[in-house]
């Protein structure tokens, strides 16, 4: 009984550490969510002289994935887009955050193009007006151009079956 | 997790670009722009780094904001539109001083009510002390001190 107490507070910061232990600190919330896509205008990297808005994904349920070819991590999510492109899951337009043309193009051409078109942030302020703050990073934006979901960091496989092919079916349908 | 090895390089990494400063960032530092470049970059949390601030961090996210702050401020905004700008972005998360609102009640009142929960566990054990010692000399357990401690002598 004389423990009763220190061992309820233990009980509480030992609940506290448990929660804390299951969170990613690194996974910083997006104000984004809910809120339209910031608007940008960026030339396509294939085509230069081609410009890309978030307008034109009107009325269709898209993926902004940021992706660089310095970014390791970014490798290692590339087999899954290609595989989501195979699969048509829905179209992924490519933000090609801080990189050069002559770097990203080899790079597509040796892994893989997944992307219906990238466009070229090459002084990265699209990718602060949406946020960015680690490649790779996926948004998911609705017919409306509403952002409904971000993904930081290399989208797994798991976060693709649970979260992100559900979420692209409910606002398809 | 396969992000750990990266995570701990770019942790080495800004700790290693952070020691080496940011002396020659801009070509001409003009000292007003710099000085309120600091005051804001200090309060803010690079996200990259994130212990530590955008002021202090070398990560190239923290040196393109510095830039964005530096043309925001030759364009006559505020302190606070800029760190409007930043919350904006990055939400309440950037901010070393984050706003007092549902979510951060307890980061903001939580010291205060332990101070407060502290004294009143402290008040009640001291009180709770005093009682056998205070016993007046007249009663029945007064009479037995009193008898042992004659006892003693």
């Amino acid at each position: 009984m004389k423990f009763a107490i220190p061992f309820a507070l233990f009980a509480v910061l030992v609940a506290f550490f448990a929660v804390g232990l299951t969170r990613d600190p690194r996974e910083v919330p997006s104000p984004y969510i809910g809120k339209p896509a910031p608007a940008f205008q960026l030339e396509h990297l294939h085509a230069p002289q081609q410009s890309f808005k978030p307008q034109d994904m009107h009325g269709k349920v898209w993926l902004l994935n940021v992706w660089a070819s310095w970014c390791a991590s970014c490798r290692v999510e590339h087999p899954l887009l290609v595989e989501m492109d195979r699969r048509k899951v829905a179209p992924i337009v490519g933000l090609n955050y801080k990189d050069k043309r002559e770097d990203a193009l080899p790079w597509l051409q040796r892994f893989g193009n997944p992307y219906v078109l990238s466009v070229h942030d090459l002084d990265g302020r699209v990718g602060i007006d949406y946020g960015v703050y680690g490649a790779p990073e996926t948004f998911v934006i609705d017919k409306q151009g509403i952002i409904r979901y971000k993904h930081i960091g290399p989208i797994t496989p798991e976060a693709l079956d649970k979260v992100i092919l559900p979420l692209i079916r409910s606002l398809n349908a | 997790m396969n992000a750990a090895p990266g995570f701990l390089a770019v942790a080495l990494l800004c700790a290693a670009l952070g020691a080496w400063g940011q002396a020659s960032e801009v070509a001409r530092p003009d000292p007003v722009v710099e000085k309120r470049l600091k005051g804001l970059a200090e309060e803010l949390r690079c996200l990259v780094c994130q212990n530590q601030t955008i002021a202090d961090s070398n990560a190239p996210l923290a040196q393109d904001l510095r830039r964005e702050i530096r043309t925001q401020i030759s364009q006559g905004r505020t302190d606070s539109d800029i760190r409007a700008y930043m919350v904006q972005r990055y939400g309440d998360f950037v901010l070393y001083r984050p706003p007092f609102n549902a979510a951060t009640a307890l980061l903001w009142g939580g010291p205060a009510v332990l101070l407060v929960a502290g004294m009143v566990v402290l008040v009640l054990t001291v009180r709770r002390r005093k009682v056998p010692v205070d016993r007046p000399a007249g009663t029945k357990g007064g009479r037995k001190i009193q008898a042992l401690l004659e006892d003693d002598a």
